[in-house]
């Protein structure tokens, strides 16, 4: 067979693995130079198309109404398109939520602060995008919490992504913020990325997704590495080495 | 001006929707606490219908929010386990990492390849939780022989992931096993230092597992690639 077309390198956006602000990546980030290797069907390829039988299914996409109760907090809608870096949508990929609740507290048996858990409220959700990559969920808007990564450390309101996209080369995992949050500028995960790269992750609060009387609404577009797609047309007669 | 009078609408910032910054998405840590978000039941199990993968143990059924996977029926090929810790630099093992692997089928066939689509009862993408004990697992098809570029052929091989607290961007690196043909002619192996090969090489252990150890630091250092 002849070579299949590589995805795009990471941007000037992609933070480094190390990191000293953020403490725990001192131990846990390769010091050895990364391989680059050539792109294989192994890199390239992905399951898309196979979501039910793998993962997907009447989990839902309100994160609102999967209890008993209604949450507390601020009810939010979150929406927008999932592009590759040269703007071209990425239908049917899986995107992953998971979030801490409005008081800013996981349900996890490991985070111990002392926050309310909310019964009515778990944090996980996926969703599909359409043919034209797009999402939407609703939420409520996750508070801030504290960490211990060093004093008086907190960490701003965000939303834990994880995509799939079309191929293993195209893996994602990401965190969003929300614009009024001053938490931001002193975080020292969101910081791992450099300016203005990190506004990247900063959702926009949109009027016209927000809904009267009933939630908020912010645009947040998530873009995956792309590549040359353009279909390869052999010459015909011209089979000499280029 | 701070508002727009006829829409109500607030004056932009750069954030997100801002064109003067469109990129790829910076990546951020998966944070330690994805279980109930993350790994589903069966997730780690890409053959049968157990609950491989998952960690409910860490947030309750009540928060049990995520589908299992629906597998139609056994895949071809010889069924095999894989089994391994995560270290960090110091030797430590890491309990709240998280591994995805990505594979071809038996035959060696991925979706879209030359060699056709895979076979219907197999999709070769997993992911595990590191468990209770420290370890992560799956269950698997020994993946077949895929092409590699030009007339290569690539050595039998499984793509990892790695993501943890503290790992700001998936690790990627590759699973090859042991006594296998085809390592001294695989385009990747080759593309990697002679003396750090052996980190992706999985070797089997007393109980027949494939055992494969990932480091993040450390004197042995796991291969990573630059994808
Ligand atoms: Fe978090």
């Amino acid at each position: 067979m002849t070579g299949v077309v590589a995805y795009d390198r990471e941007d000037a956006g992609a933070p480094p693995s190390l990191v000293p602000d953020y403490r725990s990546t001192v131990l846990r980030s390769p010091r050895q130079p990364l391989v680059r290797i050539p792109a294989t069907l192994t890199e390239t390829s992905g399951p898309t198309g196979h979501w039910e039988r793998l993962m997907v299914g009447p989990s839902g996409i309100d994160m609102t109404t999967q209890h008993p109760g209604a949450p507390q907090g601020q009810r939010i809608v979150v929406s927008g398109r999932v592009l590759d870096d040269r703007g071209r949508p990425v239908p049917n990929t899986v995107i992953e939520i998971w979030q801490a609740n409005a008081a800013g507290r996981y349900v996890h048996s490991a985070d111990t602060w002392d926050a309310p858990l909310d019964p009515n409220f778990t944090g996980a959700g996926r969703v599909v995008t359409d043919a034209e990559g797009r999402y939407r969920y609703v939420t409520i808007r996750p508070g801030a919490y504290p960490w211990g990564n060093h004093k008086n450390a907190w960490r701003p309101g965000h939303i834990h992504l994880s995509l799939l996209g079309p191929a293993f080369a195209t893996r994602l995992v990401t965190q969003m913020y929300f614009p009024d949050d001053p938490l931001i500028e002193i975080d020292p995960i969101a910081n791992a990325v450099p300016m203005p790269y990190r506004q990247r992750m900063v959702g926009r609060f949109d009027i016209d997704t927000s809904v009267p009387a009933w939630a908020l609404g912010y645009l947040f577009d998530i873009v995956l590495k792309g590549r040359d797609e353009t279909p390869f047309e052999p010459d015909a007669g011209d089979d000499h080495d280029h | 001006m701070t508002i727009d009078l006829e829409t109500r609408a607030p004056a932009p910032r750069q954030d997100n929707q801002d064109p003067a910054i469109f990129g790829q998405t910076p990546s951020q840590t998966v944070g330690p606490f994805f279980h109930y978000g993350l790994p589903w039941k069966g997730g780690a199990d890409l053959v049968g219908t157990s609950d491989m993968g998952a960690r409910p143990d860490l947030f309750g059924p009540d928060h049990y929010v995520l589908a299992r996977s629906s597998r139609s029926g056994t895949p071809a090929g010889e069924v095999i386990e894989i089994v391994g810790d995560v270290r960090d630099a110091n030797g430590d093992v890491i309990l709240d990492a998280m591994i995805e692997i990505w594979q071809a089928d038996a035959a060696g066939r991925y979706p879209g390849g030359p060699e056709g689509e895979p076979d219907p009862h197999f999709v070769g993408f997993g992911r595990a939780s590191i468990d209770a004990d420290g370890l992560y697992r799956f269950r698997t098809v020994r993946p077949g022989r895929v092409p590699g570029p030009g007339n290569t052929l690539q050595a039998s091989h499984i793509a990892v992931s790695v993501f943890g607290r503290g790992v700001l961007k998936r690790l990627a690196t590759r699973l090859y096993f042991d006594g296998d043909e085809g390592h001294d002619e695989d385009p990747v192996l080759q593309a990697v230092p002679a003396a750090r090969r052996e980190t992706l090489i999985a070797a089997r252990d007393a109980e027949g597992r494939w055992r494969f150890d990932i480091a993040l630091g450390g004197d042995r250092e796991t291969v990573f690639f630059d994808l």
